[in-house]
């Protein structure tokens, strides 16, 4: 078990090295340079620096290898660079919005499958009753309405209706939990809805499958209450491909954290990023995306873990 | 598995005393299919006594399976249902029960061993818990009191290590220790019926005599009675105290074994007899298939169900439906040649 865990961990150096690469390079291929911005940005101020002295004090002058291995080696000292335009190291950037995004993504993971997991397990139960196509109808309309749709009309509705707006100062967790918690509600609903609508689905396929199968008329046959045969014998067996299913969701909701973020506000990774690939922010954008795909490597991991937990056939020795 | 018919136990039902253990009657069990309503199990009546080993014989889709499961109302409805007739079980009515009635009659007074032992245990869950839950459930003890007594019960269905076994998992087991473990499961709670639906079937050959031994040993032991639901007469000859046979859903002759092997009465029991391999018997004698195929529920002939297959069948058998009737003392058979 160990084992296996260290050799996945091995694992992501090279797929990191790889994403890396691919970031760096692509976001230097974005049209519209950062040197354009800076020179047009600084159109007023007296002593204009020459175009050869941002790129040489930024640089950029050098080839796009070395720059890469120079970035890297710092990265290997722990160091990300500075952002091009605030001079503030990366990595402080990183470490005081990751807590946000990790927060309102987990917040949105744990609204989703409570939305989800009872309904779909209701669902498949009472199979086609009035309230099994009430509950399909409504994952339907989840999964249709697109969040960024959704984020605004619960900002501008609610203001209209009873002047009640979500909060636009963000308070950190830290500093007062109730509060924060208040404020990040709304947005992880938002998030989470999406979610909850396909984890619903493949909630209720999955009971649906488990409970034709013999070991579910076997603890029938033992007299054991309905609530039991699906909790107890149903249920476990059905959340094999639910975790993984909310596995490869959970890149999606990064991406739809950046919405998120934008939508109401939270200074998360999403909004980071959202204004670094607008300033070609070159060192920010690759330190975020490096950061993401971090989290998803071990976000498939964990994925793989839990299969052990729910599925003996599966574990590892 | 020909071993020579067995002597009858103990004498008479009037012997043994009292009133059946378990009293089927006139049950009938529909599924409605795409094809419309298919009667599974048609006016079925049988009884089983305390401790007695009763053997359903037919081939697929006789109606044997729908049966076993009718008994502890295990019929999944959509789209089964029991149409009609009575459970008498202990003097109660199994049909009359409300649900949490019948739950702590299954697996409690009631237990059933399956035909699939690969697919019957749950994949995710020890297997000790398994074979201790139905005591979880109906005496309420406490799942580490449960791991104990599943230990002991893996134990007397001679596993070897049940210390080891209890806390496996299914997967880890082959299937005779499976359908051992089932054993085990149906004991739990000391029942006073087991029914076995083919618990035999989807095993070597080998393993098959040691399952049914042990079964059979451990029910009489416990003084269970037994409903052993087979297609195979050698299973018959050597386990069962009365034979039940049916033919597309009905009951077409019942007889104590012993009885049923000397004086076959309907068409259908002497071609099942003759289609089946014997040692002890006339080895130059050739085995003799039944011809035809197996009926269609869905569109059963008005007379015999057998009439169409039956090379003694006469135009009567063909128009009216021959009821059951009384051939000797407990010898009944749903044959018209027979009167």
């Amino acid at each position: 078990m160990r084992a296996y865990v260290v050799r996945r961990l091995l694992a992501l150096i090279p797929t990191l090295l790889f994403v890396s690469i691919i970031v760096f390079v692509t976001v230097r291929l974005i049209p519209g340079d950062v040197i354009d911005m800076m020179l047009t940005q600084n159109d007023l101020s007296a002593d204009k620096p020459s175009r050869e002295q941002l790129v040489q004090a930024l640089g950029l002058d050098r080839p796009m290898p070395e720059q890469y291995l120079r970035w890297l080696g710092g990265i290997l000292q722990g160091d990300f660079g500075r952002s091009l335009w605030q001079s503030t190291p990366v990595l402080d950037e990183l470490m005081h919005r990751l807590p946000v995004t990790f927060e309102l993504g987990l917040l949105a993971l744990i609204v989703g499958l409570v939305i989800a997991m009872p309904i779909g397990i209701y669902s498949a139960v009472r199979q086609d009753t009035a309230g099994d196509i009430a509950a399909r109808s409504f994952s339907i309309l989840l999964l249709s309405v697109p969040s960024f749709w959704l984020g605004t009309m619960v900002t501008v509705f609610p203001s209209i209706w009873w002047g009640w707006s979500p909060e636009v100062n963000y308070v950190r967790f830290t500093d007062d939990p109730i509060q924060n918690l208040k404020q990040m509600i709304v947005p992880a609903l938002v998030l989470g809805a999406a979610l909850s609508a396909v984890t619903m689905r493949m909630t209720r396929t999955m009971m649906l499958e488990v409970l034709r199968q013999d070991y579910i008329r076997t603890a029938w046959a033992k007299g054991l209450p309905g609530r039991l045969v699906v909790m107890r014998h149903a249920l476990r067996n059905a959340l094999i491909p639910v975790v993984t299913l909310v596995g490869l969701q959970a890149p999606l909701l990064i991406g739809g954290a950046v919405i998120i973020e934008q939508i109401f506000v939270i200074p998360g990774m999403g909004l980071l990023l959202l204004e670094a690939v607008n300033q070609r922010d070159y060192p920010i954008v690759t330190g975020v995306f490096l950061v993401v795909g971090l989290a998803v490597m071990l976000i498939n991991l964990a994925v793989d873990l839990s299969y052990g937990m729910l599925d003996p056939r599966v574990r590892h020795r | 598995m020909n071993a020579p018919v067995k002597p009858e136990l103990s004498g008479t039902d009037e012997a043994r005393g009292g009133a059946p253990l378990l009293s089927v009657r006139d049950l009938v069990t529909r599924f409605r299919t795409d094809r419309g309503a298919v009667t599974a199990v048609d006016h079925v009546s049988f009884d089983v006594r305390a401790g007695e080993t009763l053997a359903i014989v037919g081939e697929s889709g006789s109606g044997k399976s729908v049966t076993a499961l009718s008994i502890l109302r295990l019929i999944p409805d959509p789209p089964g249902s029991i149409e009609s007739g009575q459970i008498l079980f202990d003097g109660q009515d199994l049909l009359g029960l409300s649900e949490a009635e019948i739950r702590a009659v299954r697996g409690n007074r009631i237990a059933m061993i399956f035909q699939e032992p690969m697919s019957s245990l749950n994949p995710a869950l020890t297997v000790g818990m398994q074979v201790g839950e139905p005591i979880h459930q109906h005496r309420g003890a406490p799942w580490a009191k449960v791991l104990r007594q599943a230990r002991d019960l893996l134990g007397r269905v001679r596993m070897s290590d049940p210390d080891a076994r209890v806390g496996a998992y299914p997967h880890q087991f082959s299937g005779g220790m499976r359908q051992r473990a089932m054993i085990a499961m149906a004991l739990a709670c000391d029942p006073q019926l087991i029914i076995a639906d083919e618990p035999t079937t989807a095993l070597d050959v080998t393993v098959q005599a040691q399952i049914l031994d042990l079964l059979q040993d451990l029910a009489k032991r416990a003084n269970s009675a037994l409903i052993l639901i087979t297609h195979d007469l050698g299973v018959v000859a050597r386990y069962a105290d009365r034979v039940v046979v049916m033919y597309a859903g009905r009951v077409v002759e019942t007889a104590p074994a012993r009885e049923l092997y000397a004086r076959p009465r309907h068409p259908y029991t002497r071609g099942l007899m003759a289609s089946v391999p014997r040692l002890d018997g006339d080895t130059a004698k050739r085995l003799v298939p039944i011809e035809g195929q197996p009926p269609d529920l869905s569109a059963l002939p008005p007379g015999c169900a057998f009439a169409p297959r039956c090379q003694e069948a006469t135009e009567t058998c063909r128009l009216s439906r021959p009821p059951l009737r009384a051939v000797g003392t407990r010898h009944q058979v749903a044959c018209t040649l027979e009167n």
